[in-house]
């Protein structure tokens, strides 16, 4: 195992296997970062750049199109839904939906997960087999059929659609984190930490998870996007953020009956997904290029 | 081999086990489970008559045991809407889901796989450009909104396809493509690497010295070991297509389990949820341990570690 990764590690790096356009965008991902920091923007300032409320229902505003068409104005840029809300500042109050629920999952399924990953490739043993079974077992459960029932039984809210995500999400950390110790347990700076007397929890934290640092970044950004679409998707079905809080995927349920009238209303909250994942996604690739060209495969 | 398919069988059994534990448990430990088995307005004889079949008034492992043996048998409760038992409507839903995912794996096998040997033989080219993107595209797109924008341009716009329901081969075409997207974008990305990889082996070079024709080094001996990677992840794919099915059954009004659950959802129809969850996750779970297993024979490496 160990020698494997060496001799990983002074291979070249192979020559770019994408096509030039992505190659480009790989280089110098500087659309997707912006995009990314856009998102951030708009879900940290959405108090300060929109004009309108995101909550407050006005019939007589319904389903205002967008500026450029016959009967919009610059007043709604995107249109307004069916109950007469703003279409942008919903968006944009959706950004801050999708990045708190990203943001907490990850951080509690990818902790706990690079926990678990850290203890099993460490100690080894009995307590590697019974964890990476248990993760096994995860691994098995589709993720979207176990939160919407879990959110079901709790009722749905922010919290319940984070915590059912975080479940199913540790799993795949531990798997990968924990193949990465395992590696790195044959070193010699991992021998010497024990001989000079450091606990357990030291060498864990202090010698082991640095060098884990890099696959657990690649993992955390690839793995963005992808929670962002399950939650658009258990919204979409009624089982994620309850309304009327502006979700991206509950909008697009929203508007799904007035596909023929109203195109804006599903139209928007669509686009805003696909560039945030794909933002996502595309930096995640770059990144794995940078850090980890082991994982490439992952 | 046989110990390999034990291990992955216990898996998937204790997979199963897991989740109808915490299913179990969940219902249980986050007030009375009873309430969720009936509509808001029952009154309080028929609380009772379902706490005492549900045996709320035993030990848990009795009630767990209870649980079990009634979805062994077939009977997931009735539902609280329609007052029939789920079981029945499952019967009558199940065969229209397994039709639209059978419909998409054709779909996904006749596109992902030309796709992926076109970008890998083109490699840097215009083609190659287009399939890449393509690939891109589709693990960001959700699948759900894909279906919306088909139905506006190929129902509201052009009028070429229904958009709703079961009937003819045309209703097939939207929700098939749309299931099938993620997926094609998914094997044409991995078929893509791993046939690059195939055709800089030495075998490959043999092949070519042997002189045979670059079609058949590129279809028979390359991409035979290529698809190899592909089956491996076989089971994540299956398992893919039964979960997005849902959502595209929804936008679709399909009438199959997934939408089957969203009725359940919108209508806080427990035991619908709790029966479409729990059979859903059990097709994906043994798919996959029957993908494992096929795999295992296809591939020495793995029958013999």
């Amino acid at each position: 195992m160990a020698k494997a990764i060496e001799t990983a590690a002074i291979q070249p790096v192979k020559a770019s296997r994408w096509p030039k356009i992505y190659a480009a965008l790989r280089a110098a991902p500087l659309i997707p970062l912006s995009i990314i920091v856009v998102f951030v923007l708009a879900a940290v300032l959405a108090d300060v750049v929109t004009f309108h409320d995101a909550y407050q229902v006005r019939l007589p505003d319904r389903l205002i199109p967008p500026f450029w068409q016959d009967g919009g104005s610059w007043s709604h840029p995107l249109g307004t839904d069916p109950l007469g809300r703003d279409v942008l500042t919903r968006i944009i109050y959706g950004a801050r939906v999708s990045i708190i629920i990203a943001g907490a999952a990850l951080a509690i399924g990818g902790g706990f997960g690079t926990l678990i990953g850290l203890t099993a490739g460490y100690y080894g043993g009995k307590i590697d087999t019974i964890l990476m079974r248990l993760a096994d077992i995860t691994l098995a459960f589709p993720l979207i059929l176990f939160a919407i029932l879990l959110v079901m039984v709790l009722g749905p809210s922010m919290m319940n659609v984070i915590v059912a995500i975080a479940l199913v999400l540790w799993a795949r950390y531990a798997r990968v984190i924990r193949g990465e110790v395992l590696g790195l347990m044959q070193r010699d700076f991992i021998a010497r930490a024990r001989v000079s007397g450091a606990s357990d929890w030291r060498i864990m934290m202090r010698h082991l998870l640095p060098n884990v640092m890099p696959t657990l970044i690649v993992l955390l950004t690839l793995q963005v996007g992808w929670v962002i679409i399950v939650e658009a998707s258990l919204s979409f079905l009624g089982a994620g953020i309850p309304p009327p809080t502006p979700a991206w995927g509950g909008m697009l349920a929203e508007g799904r009956e007035y596909v023929s009238t109203a195109w804006w209303v599903t139209t928007a909250p669509g686009i805003a997904i696909m560039l945030v994942v794909l933002a996502f996604n595309l930096c995640g690739d770059w990144l794995r290029e940078r850090l980890d060209p082991k994982q490439r495969n992952v | 081999m046989q110990r390999y398919i034990v291990r992955r069988v216990g898996e998937a059994v204790l997979a199963l086990f897991a989740l109808s534990i915490i299913i179990f448990l969940m219902v249980r430990l986050t007030g009375d489970p009873a309430l969720l088995m009936l509509p808001p307005d029952a009154g309080a004889d028929a609380l009772e008559d379902i706490q005492r079949s549900m045996g709320l008034d035993k030990p848990l492992v009795v009630q767990y045991g209870l649980f079990i043996r009634d979805y062994a048998q077939g009977s997931f409760g009735d539902s609280l809407r329609s007052k029939t038992p789920v079981s029945d409507l499952i019967k009558e839903r199940l065969p229209n889901s397994l039709k639209l995912v059978g419909a998409a794996a054709v779909i996904v096998l006749l596109i992902s796989i030309p796709l992926g040997v076109l970008s890998a033989v083109y490699k840097g080219t215009w083609i190659d450009t287009l399939a890449t993107g393509f690939a891109v595209l589709g693990q960001a797109v959700p699948v759900f909104w894909l279906g919306i924008l088909m139905i506006q341009l190929f129902t509201v716009k052009l009028g070429w396809l229904p958009s709703s329901g079961m009937g003819g081969l045309d209703h097939y075409v939207m929700p098939a493509f749309a299931l099938g997207f993620f997926t094609v974008a998914a094997i044409q990305r991995l078929l893509r690497s791993s046939l690059l990889e195939a055709m800089d082996s030495e075998y490959i070079k043999l092949a070519r010295i042997k002189g045979l024709s670059e079609f058949k080094v590129v279809w028979k001996h390359a991409l035979r070991n290529s698809l190899i990677s592909v089956i491996t992840l076989g089971g994540i794919y299956i398992a893919i297509l039964i979960t997005l099915g849902i959502l595209v059954e929804v936008v679709f009004a399909w009438p199959g389990m997934g939408r089957l659950m969203f009725q359940g959802i919108v209508f806080r129809d427990f035991p619908v949820v709790q029966a479409v969850v729990l059979i859903s996750a059990a097709i994906v779970i043994f798919s996959s341990l029957v993908v494992d297993i096929a795999y295992a024979y296809l591939d020495p490496r793995i029958r013999l570690q």
